[in-house]
């Protein structure tokens, strides 16, 4: 199958179109873009300059003074300091609790929008493929991958609606406070929502009127302007969530200096960006695959099993491969987080959240004891599998306890005969494991376990024909070998041995390792299995049913781990709107317990995967037609 | 000799239990029930994921349990079996739920995040910033060090011992009384993680300073502020940290 294009299509005049269309999406796209940017640079007509806002600043402080009086008839915005709330300044509805609704309005949105932003980020890098290799399957597959993000992008904006009336309603100071510093951004973040919704029906709606020619060019582009303002979106919003964290741009009583950027670009900001943009990238892959799996399950012919079989893998994949940088991005962030405040960074990992990051350590296990499974099952399709299945339980063991010391706590919790005999809180044996380095340690040997699986799946029905491939082997085994006793020497000397600058800092040669035999050994495999002999016929749909229960669980389990995340990310602040800058005087501004938070967020997760499935449910009702009756 | 993938599943999960109770079977040291548990369970997940990473093994693994149920020939293993498994149950069950004497477990927050301010002695510190006076001295004038070292030391014993011990394990005399029992100091695991800020914060302002999220706090650390000066207790964590060879964190 090809994607050649009509003669219809291939004229002249289209083609000419087909240009100037082009060269609009780029010129739009460029401008989205670097709309924001614009403002932030402070347009004296907008916003005082930043020598204006330094001035302000200052004159705030005598708000009263003549100064700030005259400023003010000069047209020059004076900025307030962040208020001080009451409890009297929280509206209250006596059936609602607000923040509760805030809380699962902010959740529900902001799963459906890391959905629908990163969907869109693979669908066009298959699009591409598509384009490249010419083989039409890539282009239904991309295609039926933003089918079902279209249906969410609807639920996002209403959820997205939702959230912004709670904090009207419920948090209407805070609101105020934001917008006098954000309110730029926020107009900003509407237009660009234009460009979003627009560029996204474009790419959707158009996707089979510009299928051939220079009309699929073109509606690639579309497809890169809608990943430019939706990933814009994502860092306008993430600058204000930043700032809450992170506050910056304001002194110490809140009052803005005027200068937008300096608010945006905050501590936290660019590791949220990162972290979120990978995260995102996992996530979406990860609900897609649950949705392969629904319809596999539900396909009733050998064809569609293959089809949603193979849409299941890829969807697989995308998950997996933009989940074994995550921890790094994370590791980054909490770093940024303990540099920015030591408070925070305890109460994260070592106080009152700790926990948190215990469930949080076995939802990541189960990630990749699911990712992995579905690998092993994967290898049922292939014929000459048999030749590598006596290495799943060896790599299962290492998996098993990589993640069995991933999650063990530091602070454990004790019977009283269990302390009697302990001596004291901290396990002997157990106690060193609860620490990151040991973490660290484990978590890199997981990712390369996972790896090797990818491997073997890979080979699984090839049997290599270049020469040198023994020698090939033998690197791949030295190079893994290698890594590992790098990983462990320098997990165990430098996180146990010296001091604690070299342990934080071994992280990043022990990341270095692991990423090195990703890349190495994928290039060896790639260049020796160039012109590999198939074992036998490769059987895409013939995989067990349990295989895709294990895509369902990646999702949830990616679902529910970033509610508890996001839970202890925004909670880091306590009872602070703006950390130490705007207190939170409402009756709600409690930490909630872990069970409360864990309840809360698994109630969330239930709603979030009912209304998924009744999107997928959707998607399978748009194809079916009644029979006349 | 092909053992079965049931037995194989039935011996992989003991080996499990028997490799996480092996701690206290020969060191008297017990992994906690509370963490048993959660072992057991993904270690149990793990070998079932193996054990049907094939459709053969599946079927090998699934086909007696299957038979048991299905077979008319094995009626009466089968009704033995229907008999003991739900016995076994109310057993674990039972034994979960019968009342006792022992005290709730209870979650606890031993690394309570510290305030961004710290206000004793009349003064009031900044957490970021604050270090410890005296730490400069050990490339400086490593011999004042040792000199001030020593000096800690002597407060460590007229203080701190009777409860954190003398070799610093967190086990001294009065130490054995205590729930939550005094933290030790020894390990690269313990205060090796803190800031010494960190640590002048906990001694200064003792239990009663903890913050509220560490609550019920139930610390029976004196606040020491009310005992020993600012010198007296920089010179002490010179001696805990030099005694149990740890470093510091810091973060350059």
């Amino acid at each position: 199958m090809s994607l050649s294009a009509p003669d219809s299509l291939s004229s002249f005049s289209r083609k000419r179109k087909a240009v100037v269309f082009l060269i609009l999406f780029a010129f739009i796209g460029i401008s989205v873009s670097l709309f924001p940017f614009d403002l932030i640079g402070g347009s004296p007509d907008v916003f005082a300059s930043e020598a204006g806002g330094e001035e302000a600043a200052v004159e705030t402080e005598a708000a009263e003074g003549a100064e700030a009086a005259e400023a003010a008839e000069e047209g020059t915005p004076v900025y307030q300091p962040a208020p001080k709330l009451t409890e009297a300044d929280y509206p209250q509805i006596s059936w609602i609790n607000g923040r509760m609704l805030a809380w699962f309005a902010a959740q529900l949105h902001l799963w459906f929008a890391a959905f629908v932003l990163a969907v869109p980020i693979f669908v066009f890098i298959i699009e591409a493929i598509g384009m490249a290799t010419k083989d039409e399957r890539y282009d239904k597959m991309a295609y039926e991958f933003i089918k079902v993000s279209i249906t969410a992008y609807s639920v996002t904006a209403v959820f997205g609606g939702l959230l912004t009336m709670t904090l009207i309603v419920f948090y209407p100071d805070f609101m105020k406070y934001m917008s006098s510093i954000f309110g730029s951004t926020m107009i900003a973040y509407a237009l660009i929502f234009f460009a979003e919704s627009a560029s996204l029906y474009l790419y959707y709606y158009g996707w089979n009127a510009m299928k051939y020619g220079t009309w699929k060019w073109v509606h690639l582009s579309i497809g890169l302007v809608l990943n430019a303002v939706g990933t814009t979106l994502m860092f306008l919003a993430n600058a204000w969530v930043t700032f809450m964290m992170s506050p910056h741009g304001v002194d110490v009583a809140g009052v803005f200096d005027g200068n937008v950027w300096h608010a945006i670009h905050n501590h936290l900001w660019n590791p949220i960006n990162l972290h979120r943009f990978v995260a995102n990238i996992a996530y979406g892959g990860s609900v897609v695959g649950a949705y392969a799996a629904y319809m596999f399950l539900s396909a009733d012919t050998k064809e569609g099993k293959a089809h949603y079989d193979w849409m299941g893998y890829t969807a697989n994949f995308i998950a997996i491969a933009a989940l074994l940088p995550l921890p790094f991005a994370g590791y980054w962030l909490i770093a940024e987080v303990y540099a920015y405040s030591q408070q925070m960074g305890i109460t994260a990992m070592g106080g009152v959240f700790a926990w948190l990051f215990i469930l949080q350590a076995v939802l990541i296990g189960a990630l990749f004891l699911s990712a992995n499974y579905y690998l092993w099952c994967g290898m049922g399709r292939s014929p000459g599998a048999v030749r590598y299945t006596k290495y799943i339980k060896y790599i299962g063991f290492v998996i098993v306890t990589c993640f069995l010391v991933w999650f063990t706590p530091h602070t454990l919790i004790l019977e009283n005969w269990e302390l009697e005999a302990l001596g004291g809180q901290y396990h002997p044996f157990l106690g060193p494991l609860g620490i990151m380095p040991a973490k660290n340690t484990a978590v890199n040997i997981m990712l390369m376990s996972t790896f090797l699986s990818f491997l073997l799946y890979r080979r699984a029905n090839k049997i290599p024909t270049v020469s040198w491939a023994a020698y090939g082997n033998a690197a791949q085994v030295a190079i893994f070998v290698a890594a590992t006793v790098n990983i462990a020497v320098l997990g165990i000397y430098y996180g146990y041995f010296t001091n604690t600058v070299y342990k934080v800092a071994s992280s990043v040669p022990q990341v270095a390792s692991t990423l090195l035999v990703i890349a190495s050994c994928m290039v060896i495999d790639v260049l020796m299995y160039r012109g590999a002999k198939d074992v036998g016929p490769f059987e895409w749909g013939k995989m067990p049913a349990r295989s895709q229960y294990a895509l369902f669980m990646l999702a949830v389990s990616f679902t529910w781990l970033m509610g508890l995340m996001g839970f202890i990310r925004s909670a880091l602040r306590q009872h602070w709107h703006v950390y130490t800058v705007m207190r939170d005087s409402s009756p709600d501004a409690f930490t909630p317990s872990i069970a409360y938070a864990a309840k809360t967020v698994s109630v969330a997760t239930i709603v979030f995967m009912a209304i998924i499935i009744f999107i997928f449910w959707l998607s399978q009702l748009g194809a079916r037609k009644q029979a006349p009756q | 000799m092909k053992i079965p993938k049931l037995l194989q599943f039935v011996i992989a999960t003991l080996v499990a239990y028997f490799i996480f109770q092996a701690p206290y079977l020969f060191l008297g040291k017990p992994i906690p029930a509370s963490l048993i548990i959660m072992y057991m369970f993904f270690s149990v997940v793990m070998i079932l994921m193996v054990l049907t990473s094939s459709e053969e093994s599946t079927q090998e693994l699934v086909g007696p349990i299957k038979a048991l149920v299905e077979d008319p020939s094995k009626a009466l293993v089968r009704n033995v079996v229907f008999v003991i498994v739900p016995v076994i149950a109310a057993i674990i069950t039972y034994n979960q739920v019968k009342p006792s004497l022992e005290s709730p477990v209870e979650l606890r927050s031993t690394h309570p995040a510290p305030p961004s301010k710290l206000k004793v002695y009349g003064k009031s510190y900044d957490m970021m910033t604050l270090e410890n006076p005296y730490r400069k001295l050990e490339k400086e004038d490593p011999e004042k060090f040792r000199e001030f070292v020593k000096e800690g030391g002597e407060v460590y014993f007229q203080n701190c011992f009777y409860c954190h011990g003398d070799k610093l394990y967190g086990r001294g005399h009065y130490g054995q009384g205590f729930d939550p029992r005094p933290l030790p100091f020894q390990g690269k695991d313990t205060i090796a993680q803190l800031q010494e800020s960190f640590v002048f914060w906990r001694i200064t302002t003792g239990g009663p300073g903890l913050p509220k999220e560490a609550t019920p706090w139930k610390s029976a650390m004196p606040v020491w502020e009310d005992f020993l000066t600012e010198d007296e207790v920089w010179k002490v964590i010179l001696f805990i940290y030099d005694y149990t060879e740890n470093i510091p964190r810091s973060w350059e």
